[in-house]
């Protein structure tokens, strides 16, 4: 059997005697992008600086390349574990040029060697000329992209994110997080990525691992935490949406005030329980015949949609997302339907 | 009176549930062997236990809090009174006991105990001194290491950032050092002057300030001046670097931060503070030649005559603490440094601590150092 690149076998980490990481296992195959995503405060950040060596861990191991890296009393250190990091504020040295920074830990290897890799990495950022610039002259984006080139430059195996993008605007962050993946995926390399912002783990982690209280909650792709959440949590940190109360008929059929609802899949409660039903802005549509009658409470114009808050005959309010040239104003009567693929429901 | 006997407690499984046997005097004498004693035993809320206090001696509410806290406070308020040796005194006492371990008084004249209050903060500020020593002495072994290590691999000096460091720490401060010790030396020439002309001696002013500058006031003065402008600097520049992640960044790459930030500033210091320490000299002794000049009438020729008879062992004996002085300074400067948090605030708190240990430290160095070469006749 092949072996994970990284593991992370029930790690506990304590700050002052404080549980910020608790039986936390991970498994990182060669050339995964992972995402750890949580609130702040979730112990994300901890688990990176586990792996990375800045932190010791309390109670179970971390292999890296089958190599037992950390376990309670023992941490190789950082410098000894050819892990890159990219840093959140970037880190980067200010009183030298990009050169100098991307090449800084690979001097050994002498003037000649150095200078050609660093242009080898500037060109895979996309960075070609920018050598000799000082940090300060380069804008937050550029500043990343020397960053990860830093990182990349001793050609590790793994390389570890903590929320590179979240000192970026909204616009360069996505462009950013794609063509990272890009560049990860091209070269190889597995990642794994810190975040508290749910866009950039959907557009950079093939898995995405969401945390809360030092946990890993749900490991699982973008479209399965988005549809099928295996908890309440996961289901109210990803993406927007209502719970709706309603009462359990049979495995796979709740009745709720939207009407009778069956879904794709079955809930092994007793028939008669009351759930709560997740219903995602995507789950309502815009149905000029539709059996629902709803007044418009609040809009919020998004561009090529429009999310709206409906509120029912009967006082439900839910989140519905129109497409833009559905434009209501506040108050006004829409009639809408339910479009349910994925039935998701959580004991109340 | 009997000689009392530590107290015991026997654990027996009965037919109906766990019998204690409780022997001897359940005393605070006895309060170590008691706890040991009841720490072996275990009971879960639901055993029904039958007790026998028969054997007991004397009980007071220490044995009596350790009673309690093995039966439960349930239990003991339940405790029939039936239970064999159970006196009605025994019974108020362990009663009181278990109210008072269900309904703890928080003590809020704490902070009446002036006497308590000043031991304890001795005790911890020692626990913190005694910490902090160990910090840095582990601190100073890692660092020598690291300069043992490298020190075999030319290739490996860090030649730019020393010479770069040597210009910031010790040719930019040539002439604030220069000033001061100036007017320091001046000073003590006029203090000299003052005190020494109702002997009629204002001749041995000359000898006052050579002799002050070449073992005492030129290195220390150097060294104050160094604590205040070089430590805060390095704490300021290592605790800026950690809390922008740049010594995590330099980690990551493999590299050592000891090797690369420590050493060459530490040993710029090392080099710069015996040449800005000879320069005190000068200063301070030019400085004591002009008021001796003005003021005393000492022409520039005597003077010069007199301090060329100072036997040159005193300058010796100033310039050989600079490079200690150097290197504690140093260090100190960059631990604090790495101590520093994420926060701006933090380094500047950690800025201000350096300042005043490294002055602190010079100055207790040089008065054990004083004595050493006093007593050593140099």
């Amino acid at each position: 059997m092949e072996h994970p690149l990284l593991e992370l076998k029930q790690i506990e980490c304590r700050h002052r005697g404080v549980i910020a990481v608790e039986n936390l296992n991970l498994h990182v195959n060669q050339g995964d992008l992972v995402c750890l995503l949580g609130p702040s405060g979730c112990g994300k950040t901890t688990v990176l600086r586990a792996i990375a060596g800045f932190q010791p861990v309390n109670a179970g191991e971390i292999r890296l390349r089958d190599q037992r890296i950390s376990y309670p009393g023992y941490t190789l250190s950082p410098e000894k574990r050819r892990i890159g990091m990219v840093f959140q504020d970037y880190a980067l040295f200010p009183h030298m040029d990009v050169c100098g920074n991307i090449t800084f830990g690979l001097r050994h290897l002498g003037k000649a060697e150095c200078k050609r890799i660093a242009n080898e990495m500037l060109e895979i950022v996309g960075l070609n000329g920018m050598g000799d610039r000082y940090i300060h002259e380069l804008s937050g984006g550029q500043q990343q992209r020397v960053a990860l080139a830093r990182a990349l430059a001793p050609r590790p195996e793994l390389i570890l994110l903590d929320e590179p993008f979240s000192n970026l605007d909204i616009e360069m962050r996505e462009r950013l997080s794609n063509e990272v993946r890009g560049i990860l995926k091209q070269q190889g390399i597995t990642g794994i990525l810190v975040t508290h912002d749910q866009h950039e783990a959907f557009a950079m982690g093939d898995q995405i691992g969401v945390m809360s209280e030092g946990h890993i909650l749900q490991r699982d792709t973008a479209y399965n935490l988005y549809h099928s959440p295996a908890n309440r949590f996961v289901a109210d940190f990803i993406g927007q949406g209502v719970f709706v109360r309603g009462t359990l008929l049979s495995p796979d059929t709740v009745k709720t005030p939207l009407g009778t609802i069956s879904g794709d899949r079955a809930y092994e409660w007793e028939p008669g329980s009351e759930v709560e039903l997740l219903l995602r802005p995507d789950d309502i549509v815009y149905d000029p015949d539709g059996p629902l009658q709803a007044s418009v409470q609040q809009r919020a114009f998004k561009g090529a949609e429009i999310l709206y808050t409906l509120k029912l005959e009967d006082e439900t309010e839910v989140l519905s997302l129109f497409p833009s040239h559905h434009d209501f104003a506040v108050g006004d009567n829409v009639t809408v339907d339910l479009a349910l693929d994925h039935m998701v429901v959580f004991p109340l | 009176m009997t000689a009392s006997a530590p107290g015991q407690v026997r654990q027996e499984a009965g037919p109906e549930g766990v019998a204690l046997l409780l022997t001897g005097d359940w005393t605070l004498l006895h309060y170590t062997a008691l706890s040991r004693s009841v720490g072996k035993l275990t009971l879960d809320n639901a055993t029904p236990v039958r007790l026998d206090l028969q054997g007991v001696g004397e009980m007071d509410s220490a044995g009596a809090t350790l009673l309690v806290r093995l039966l439960g406070t349930e239990r003991t308020q339940a405790l029939p009174e039936s239970v064999p040796g159970l006196t009605p005194e025994r019974r108020e006492l362990l009663l009181t006991v278990c109210n008072a371990l269900l309904h703890p008084v928080l003590d809020t004249r704490q902070n009446r105990y002036v006497f308590g209050d000043v031991t304890a903060r001795i005790g911890r500020a020692s626990l913190i001194i005694g910490r902090d020593l160990v910090t840095l002495l582990d601190f100073m072994g890692r660092t020598l290491l690291t300069f043992l290590r490298v020190l075999p691999r030319p290739r490996r000096w860090r030649l730019t950032p020393l010479v770069s460091h040597i210009e910031q720490i010790g040719f930019n401060a040539v002439p604030i050092v220069a000033l001061l010790t100036f007017l320091v030396g001046a000073v003590v020439a006029l203090l000299g002057a003052t005190v020494l002309v109702d002997l009629g001696l204002t001749i041995y002013t000359v000898d006052l300030v050579t002799y002050s500058f070449m073992r005492e006031f030129g290195v220390l003065l150097t060294a104050i001046m160094l604590a205040g402008r070089t430590a805060s600097a390095f704490t300021a520049q290592i605790g800026s670097m950690k809390a922008n992640e740049e010594l995590d960044a330099l980690r990551v790459q493999g590299l050592d931060p000891i090797e690369l930030l420590v050493l060459p500033r530490i040993l710029a210091l090392m080099v710069s503070l015996p040449l800005l320490t000879f320069i005190a000299v000068l200063s301070g002794v030019a400085g004591g030649g002009l008021v001796s000049h003005l003021s005393l009438d000492i022409s520039v020729s005597r003077y010069l005559e007199i301090v060329n008879a100072v036997p040159l062992q005193h300058f010796w004996v100033g310039l050989s603490k600079a490079p200690l002085f150097a290197f504690i300074i140093g260090l100190i400067g960059c631990l604090e440094g790495f101590k520093s948090g994420a926060s701006a605030e933090s380094v500047g708190l950690h800025t201000t601590s350096s300042v005043v240990q490294s002055i602190f430290i010079v100055i207790l160095l040089d008065a054990v150092a004083a004595l050493y070469f006093m007593e050593a006749g140099w």
